[in-house]
């Protein structure tokens, strides 16, 4: 690859970015990203990065094609991906998608919400980089090639071989001089995390408040992966009994029965004790319900929480979803942790438009 | 020219190959200007092919936009550039290094079909030879523009230059350009490149032309103030016929400061050097694979290497889903043709003669059709030659059929197979590039120098906040209010941008209205 091209698919980097970033705020209020996973990158549908031409709207549109059919029946999408079937010059047209890795979502995020970076707890030996790219690694996505350490590895490589002319300097990288950037690893048993997400899952959550957790959630795993070399996820569901499910059944499950908040207080102690020692791992706990709780179980959630729980926890999140049903008192009692311990943040996100806020408070902490 | 990272050398088999089938391609008649083939790796060639063929190309991030697209289409399998030949003397035409040698010869012998077409096609008559060197130029000055004014600030009037780069006159290929000499003198007024109030046309600050008339003329007048009005009865009119070249208009009488306007005279250089390309696609391929296909069967072929030559062959001639394949549809066209004037299927006896059996069994065996297609490449564009040799016949054997878009159901449905509704679907989507016709029709619009546009309405309604955006880059540019006429909904209309606001107003009667009365009157 040239320097040329390398150097208009950065500027074309720079500039997705600062889209994505721009539009940030829609992107997490309609969950778009979401769906567009993959496993290392998000595909983000950017159609307004193309240059804006005068063309035709759709209406009283058309073109020619070809194949069976009768007048009447409708073009649907063709199966394997090539969009619509239709002439290449006629309306519409494809829209342009451009993957973004996760490191890069992530930086993106932190910077818009002004977060500061996390700063894994307790060992001594921790190095946090501060730096974006600051290594250099021999394999990488293209979108990170590094042209300068490619095109200098090339011409040391070309020197030493005797095929580069100074009269006539053409520089040719190939495949072993290429150089990509690479975020510095922090150094390794410190670095390891584990995320769990608590829901309440009684028939007083609706599904929209389920999207707006899983919104919630996508977004807190992005950025505390960002910061770990390995991040474990842990789902835990309740109503009156808790259990560890996997993450398509915490979105997906509807209990009718009643809500027992130390049931899954007590499901998530048991599981750091025996797989997350703290010692070892830095530990989150979110935990998202309506507010509703039977009275007597209270104090005993607020117990476990201050002393046996909060303890071993980089961060508890308590977000408290809005519901026609629930009662919201859980909140206050949440609430009044917040004075004892620096490491438990509460947050209200009443709709969509709520989520970007509320993850700024989860994460502004920098644990 | 230099390719400078690439290392393209042809190797040696591929030289006897080169030279073998350029001989096949001059037996046949086909007449090109001297080709070179760079042998580049599939990385290099997505390169390549981001910048239109031309790796010398100015530096804009959209061409970094195309080569992801292009690269992510290689990686996951999706599509392969196979081709690529440059319309320049000499011709450039590249090959990829891990191609079989099956389909290097395939595509040497596609790419002699292009260069042919070309150099002979009249719609290619005015394009530049020396392209190799003008895009280079071009990159050269845009660079200089970017070392003075920065990135940011070359970059961004760029876009706005590209956002309208569609907006010539496709059709200047038989009226002479007024530029056949691109180079601007801008030596008058070139005095300092960034003053701000450089080449503010004086024409705005002409007295309206209505006055003369509101006024009389009083007794004495002066032979200057006679002169004056002359001069401005000229001036209240420009441009004088809607001009379709909106960015010579702008070229021409926007306030613009120097590099930008040489930068939109590069924009529109290498706008009229490709569109040819755009007019002439079905036909181009067409051309191309009717070589390729002819050469590769009855010359060159290696009986083992049938197999992988049917497999390429088919692969570029099939139809993804049920679009219309420019290859396909030129290469049956042009066979047709062929086929047609051969038996002496055409005039007006063929035409006139009513019995099926007898046109079933038609052959005068004339054998003009070589003959023909040569002559169909050389006058035709996409447009001329789907008008005069698309036949009922074709459309039915090879199951084309209209499609359009249903508003209710946001949805586009078969339309019909009858041959003039196929036929003239098809020659809407060809017609300026299938895009809305845009023309200058005043520019001291209102008599404040405003720039009035319009979109010559053929049916379909503009995409209203593309087309606003487009406004805006369009004001930049002009740097007084802009507008365009237009019909939305059978409502004329005229949007408008003056810097700072878009605004929309309804003009006169809704098109139904009009319908009406000039039912009316009838
Ligand atoms: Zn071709």
């Amino acid at each position: 690859m040239g320097q040329k091209i390398e150097q208009d698919l950065q500027r074309f980097r720079k500039l997705v970015r600062g889209k994505v970033k721009s539009d940030l705020s829609k992107y997490i209020s309609r969950g778009e990203m979401i769906g567009k996973k993959g496993k290392d990158y998000v595909s983000i549908p950017l159609p307004s990065i193309n240059l804006p031409q005068f063309r035709y709207g759709k209406k009283n549109s058309g073109g020619v094609g070809v194949g069976p059919g009768q007048p009447g029946q409708p073009l649907t999408q063709p199966q394997d991906g090539e969009g619509e079937p239709q002439a290449g010059d006629s309306p519409g047209g494809h829209i342009l998608e451009v993957d973004l890795t996760m490191e890069e979502l992530a930086d993106i995020f932190g910077e818009e919400l002004a977060l500061p970076r996390i700063e894994p707890r307790g060992k001594k030996n921790v190095v946090t980089e501060k730096d974006k790219y600051t290594s250099i690694r021999s394999v990488g996505p293209e979108s990170l090639r590094h042209f300068k350490r490619t095109f200098k590895r090339a011409l040391q490589r070309q020197i030493s071989a005797g095929s580069y002319d100074p009269l006539a300097p053409t520089v040719i990288p190939v495949r072993e001089d290429k150089r990509y950037r690479a975020w510095k690893e922090v150094p390794k048993p410190d670095s390891v995390a584990c995320v769990i997400y608590m829901m309440d899952v009684s028939g007083s959550m609706t599904d929209e408040q389920k999207e707006i957790v899983r919104i919630e959630s996508f977004w807190i795993d992005t950025w505390i992966k960002r910061h770990y070399q390995g991040v474990e996820t842990v789902y835990i569901i309740h109503d009156a009994t808790a259990q560890e499910v996997d993450e398509h059944t915490f979105y997906n499950t509807r209990e009718s029965g009643g809500t027992k908040i130390s049931s899954a207080y007590e499901l998530c102690n048991k599981i750091i004790d025996s797989r997350y020692p703290p010692s070892q791992w830095n530990v989150y706990a979110f935990h998202f319900s309506d507010g509703d709780n039977w009275g007597d179980d209270v104090p005993k959630c607020t117990e476990l929480l201050s002393n046996t729980i909060i303890p071993k926890l980089n961060l508890f999140g308590y977000g408290q979803v809005e519901s026609p049903y629930g009662s919201g008192e859980f909140y206050d009692h949440v609430h009044e942790l917040v004075g004892d311990h620096e490491n438990v943040v509460v947050s209200r996100i009443p709709d969509r438009e709520a989520i970007l806020g509320s993850i700024k408070e989860f994460l502004k902490t920098g644990r | 020219m230099s390719l400078g990272f690439y290392n393209t050398h042809l190797p040696p088999h591929l030289r006897v190959l080169k030279d073998e089938i350029e001989g096949f391609a001059r037996d046949f008649g086909l007449d090109f200007y001297e080709t070179i083939f760079e042998v580049v790796d599939a990385d290099d060639l997505n390169e390549i092919a981001a910048y239109g063929g031309f790796p010398t190309r100015y530096p804009h991030w959209s061409f970094g936009m195309q080569y992801e697209e292009l690269k992510k289409g290689y990686e996951y399998g999706l599509s392969k550039i196979y081709e690529m030949v440059i319309n320049n003397d000499p011709c450039y035409a590249y090959l990829m290094r891990c191609n079989h040698t099956v389909d290097q010869k395939l595509v040497m012998a596609h790419v002699y079909g292009h260069c042919d077409f070309f150099k002979n096609n009249a719609y290619f008559v005015h394009t530049t030879r020396k392209m190799m060197d003008e895009i280079a130029n071009h990159a050269a000055r845009i660079r200089h523009f970017v070392e003075r004014f920065g990135e940011d600030e070359v970059e961004s009037f760029m876009d706005r230059c590209m956002s309208i780069d569609d907006l010539i006159d496709i059709h200047s290929v038989a009226i002479k350009r007024r530029d056949d000499h691109p180079k601007y003198d801008f030596s008058p007024q070139a005095t300092s490149e960034d003053s701000a109030e450089e080449n503010t046309a004086p024409r705005f600050k002409a007295k309206p032309y209505m006055a003369d008339y509101i006024n009389p003329r009083g007794a004495l007048k002066s032979e200057d103030e006679e002169n004056k009005k002359a001069t401005t009865a000229r001036a209240a009119k420009f441009p004088e016929h809607p001009e379709k070249d909106v960015l010579l208009f702008l070229i021409e009488h926007a306030p613009m400061k120097n590099w930008q306007r040489d930068m939109l005279s590069i924009i529109r250089d290498e706008a009229y050097y490709f569109y040819p390309q755009g007019q002439t696609k079905i036909l181009n391929e067409g051309w191309a694979s009717f070589w390729h296909s002819t050469i590769m069967t009855q010359k060159v072929l290696d009986p083992s290497e049938v197999i992988d030559y049917a497999d390429h062959h088919s692969g570029t001639m099939a139809t993804s889903g049920r679009r219309l394949n420019p290859y396909k549809v030129g290469i049956e066209l042009l066979r047709d043709v062929e086929r047609r004037w051969n038996m002496g299927q055409f005039g007006a006896e063929w035409e006139n003669c009513d019995d099926m059996d007898k046109k079933r069994t038609w052959d005068k065996k004339l054998g003009l059709g070589r003959q023909k297609i040569f002559e169909v490449r050389k006058i035709h564009s996409d447009i001329t030659f789907i008008d005069t040799f698309l036949t009922p016949e074709f459309c039915k054997e090879y199951n084309l059929f209209s499609f359009n878009y249903q508003d209710p159901t946001k949805n586009y449905v078969i339309e019909s197979r009858e041959f003039q509704k196929v036929k003239q679907r098809l020659l809407f989507s060809l017609t300026n590039f299938g895009k809305p016709w845009i023309y200058v029709i005043d520019g001291n619009h209102r008599n404040r120098g405003e720039l009035l546009l319009r979109h010559e309405h053929q049916g379909v309604d503009l995409k209203v906040d593309e087309a606003r955006d487009v406004l805006a880059n369009l004001q930049y540019i002009w740097s007084r209010p802009v507008h365009l006429e237009t019909i939305g909904d059978g409502q004329s209309t005229v949007l408008s941008f003056d810097g700072t606001d878009h605004t929309q107003q309804a003009t006169g009667g809704s098109d139904d209205a009009n319908r009406k009365t000039a039912a009316k009157a009838r």
